[in-house]
C-alpha cells in the first residue's frame, strides 16, 4: 500500500489550512445552491430551472454573484451605517470561525480543539449577535421584528441541539471530533466490525433532533418565520441588497453545509472508513491517503445531509410562532432530556 | 539578577498578550463612554471575545469556549434582545450618563489596585511554566466531579432556584 509521506513546512500548513477553509466554507454554499436551491427545487416544481448560463445552468452561480457585486451599495438613510455594514460580516466570520473544528482526515484538521464540539456549539450561538443588530441597524420595523423573531428562535433550539449531541459525548467518551470519528470506526456491532459503528444506529433520536434544531438554526422552512417574506418582507434581511446581501446569502448556504459536516462527524462516521477493512489500529496507524479521501467522504456525507435539508424546506408550509416555541419546549428539550438519562445509564450498565 | 533570553520567554504569546490587552481596554473605554446602548453592548462584545482569546493564549482551552458560550452567545444576545424590546434607538441619547458618574473612576480604581496586589503579592516575579498542551476537558471534569461535586451541586441548585424565581415574579397570573 502506497502512503504519502511528505513534510510540509509550518508555513505551508498553515497556508494550507486558510486555503482549505476557505474551500470547506466557499464549495459546500455554491454546490447547496446549485444542486439544491437551483435544481432540486426546480425538479420538484416541474420545471427545469436556469439553463441560460454555461451547460445546465451551471454558471448561473457566477452570474448571480457578478449581478450581486456591481449592484448600487444601498444603505438606509436612518440606519446606524457602521452596524448596518458590519452585521453580514459577523454572520460570516462566525461561520468560518465554526468550520476550523472540522476534521476532514488523519492529519487534514485545521485546530484540534479537546473540546471541539463544545466549540462548535459555542461559536454556533455567535452569528445570533449579527442577524439582532442586523435588524436593528436597519431602521425598518419589519427587520427589528425578523431580527427579535430570529433571535427567539434561535435561543430556543440552540438548546435542544446542544442537548442532542450529549448523547453522542457520552458514548464516545469524548468531546474531540477527531476521537469521536475513531470511535465510531473502530468500534464493532456485537463484534462485527464490518461498518464500524456509526452513532446514528444508538443515537437515532439525537440525530434526528440535531437535524430539526440545525434546521431552525439555519432559518429554513418550516423554520422561516424570522424571514417570513409574505409578512416580514425577508425578515432582518429586508434592507440589504447587492453585495451585503451575497454575503448573507453565501453565510446561509455555507453554515448549511458546516452544519452538515458537523452532524456527519458526529452521527454518521465523519471522514472515516471502518479501520478493520484496512488493518489499522489507531488513529497514527491510519495511511496518509486518507487525507485526500476523507475531504471527499465528508463531501458526500454533507451534500446527502443538506439534501435532506432542502428537501424538507422545499416540502413543508411555516410553522406559526407559538407552534414552534412550544415545539421547542415541549418536544424536543424533554425528548432530548430523555435520551441523555437513558443513554448515560446504559453507558453505566453495559 | 540574571537577563532573560529570549528563548525563555515566549514571544508570540506575550506580544499577542499586549495586542489583545490594548484592544480590550480601548473597548472597554468604549463601553462606558459611548452615546448609544447598542453601541456600548457590541463594543462589550468585543471585551468579553478579547477575555476568551487571552484564555487561549494561557492554554485555559475549556474556560475561553466556556467563555464564549456564556457571555457571548447568552449573556450578550439577551442583553441585545432586552435593549432591542424596550429602547432601541437609533443614534446618540443624551441623556445616557448619569450625573454622580464621576464617583465610579475611584471606585474602579480602587477595584483595580485590589486585584493587582493580591496577584503581585500572591505571585510576585515568579514565572509560571507555559503548559506543553492544554488542560484536557477529561481532567477538568474530573476535579468538578469528585472533590468539587458538593459545591458544584449546590450552585447548581442555586441557579435553579434563581430561574424558578425570576419566572414566579415575572409571571402575573
Amino acid at each position: 500500500m502506497m502512503s504519502i509521506a511528505l513534510e510540509i513546512p509550518y508555513w505551508g500548513q498553515s497556508l494550507l489550512r486558510v486555503l482549505g477553509g476557505i474551500g470547506a466554507v466557499l464549495l459546500p454554499a455554491g454546490t447547496i445552491v446549485y444542486l439544491f436551491l437551483f435544481k432540486m427545487m426546480s425538479f420538484m416544481q416541474s420545471r427545469l430551472g436556469p439553463m441560460e448560463a454555461g451547460p445546465f445552468g451551471s454558471m448561473q452561480l457566477l452570474a448571480e454573484v457578478g449581478k450581486w457585486l456591481q449592484k448600487e451599495d444601498i444603505i438606509p438613510e436612518n440606519a446606524d451605517a457602521k452596524i448596518y455594514k458590519l452585521a453580514p460580516v459577523i454572520v460570516l466570520v462566525s461561520t468560518f470561525l465554526l468550520v476550523v473544528v472540522v476534521p476532514f482526515g488523519p492529519d487534514a484538521l485545521f485546530t484540534n480543539f479537546s473540546a471541539g464540539v463544545f466549540y462548535a456549539l459555542a461559536i454556533g450561538s455567535v452569528s445570533v449577535i449579527g442577524i439582532l443588530v442586523a435588524g436593528w441597524s436597519s431602521a425598518n420595523k419589519y427587520s427589528l421584528l425578523g431580527g427579535l423573531r430570529a433571535a427567539g428562535q434561535l435561543i430556543a433550539y440552540e438548546l435542544p441541539m446542544v442537548l442532542a449531541v450529549v448523547g453522542v459525548v457520552i458514548q464516545a467518551g469524548s468531546m474531540n471530533l477527531q476521537q469521536i470519528v475513531v470511535a465510531q470506526n473502530s468500534g464493532s456491532i456485537f463484534g462485527w466490525d464490518g461498518v464500524g459503528f456509526p452513532f446514528v444506529l444508538t443515537q437515532f433520536v439525537g440525530f434526528l433532533i440535531f437535524m430539526i434544531a440545525v434546521q431552525a438554526e439555519l432559518t429554513q422552512v418550516p423554520f422561516d418565520m424570522p424571514i417570513a417574506e409574505s409578512e416580514l418582507v425577508s425578515g432582518y434581511m429586508t434592507e440589504y441588497s447587492g453585495f451585503r446581501f451575497l454575503i448573507f446569502f453565501i453565510g446561509e448556504f455555507a453554515t448549511a453545509g458546516v452544519f452538515a459536516f458537523i452532524a456527519s462527524v458526529l452521527f454518521l462516521g465523519g471522514w472515516g472508513i471502518p479501520f478493520s477493512w484496512f488493518g489499522w489500529e489507531s488513529l497514527d496507524a491510519v495511511d496518509g491517503w486518507m487525507n485526500i479521501v476523507g475531504p471527499v467522504i465528508m463531501l458526500t456525507k454533507m451534500l446527502v445531509l443538506t439534501g435532506i435539508i432542502m428537501w424538507v424546506r422545499f416540502s413543508y408550509p411555516r410553522f406559526r410562532e407559538d407552534q414552534l416555541q412550544r415545539f421547542a419546549w415541549k418536544v424536543l428539550i424533554p425528548l432530548s432530556l430523555a435520551n441523555i438519562a437513558v443513554t448515560a445509564i446504559l453507558k453505566v450498565a453495559i | 539578577m540574571s537577563l532573560m533570553l529570549a528563548a525563555d520567554v515566549n514571544v508570540a504569546q506575550n506580544v499577542s498578550f499586549y495586542i489583545i490587552a490594548a484592544i480590550m481596554v480601548f473597548g472597554a473605554l468604549r463601553v462606558v463612554s459611548g452615546r448609544n446602548v447598542v453601541h456600548a453592548a457590541l463594543w462589550l462584545v468585543v471585551v468579553l471575545g478579547g477575555v476568551a482569546a487571552q484564555y487561549l493564549l494561557a492554554a485555559a482551552e475549556f474556560v475561553a469556549i466556556s467563555q464564549v458560550m456564556v457571555y457571548i452567545g447568552a449573556v450578550m444576545v439577551l442583553f441585545l434582545f432586552g435593549i432591542m424590546l424596550t429602547r432601541a434607538t437609533i443614534g446618540d441619547e443624551a441623556d445616557l450618563n448619569n450625573k454622580n458618574w464621576s464617583i465610579g473612576i475611584p471606585v474602579s480604581l480602587l477595584l483595580a489596585g485590589t486585584l493587582v496586589w493580591v496577584i503581585v503579592d500572591q505571585y510576585g516575579g515568579e514565572v509560571l511554566a507555559s503548559p506543553e498542551e492544554p488542560m484536557s476537558t477529561t481532567a477538568i471534569s474530573d476535579v468538578f466531579l469528585r472533590e468539587g461535586l458538593v459545591p458544584f451541586l449546590a450552585l447548581s441548585f442555586v441557579l435553579l432556584a434563581a430561574a424558578i424565581g425570576a419566572i414566579v415574579l415575572a409571571r402575573k397570573d
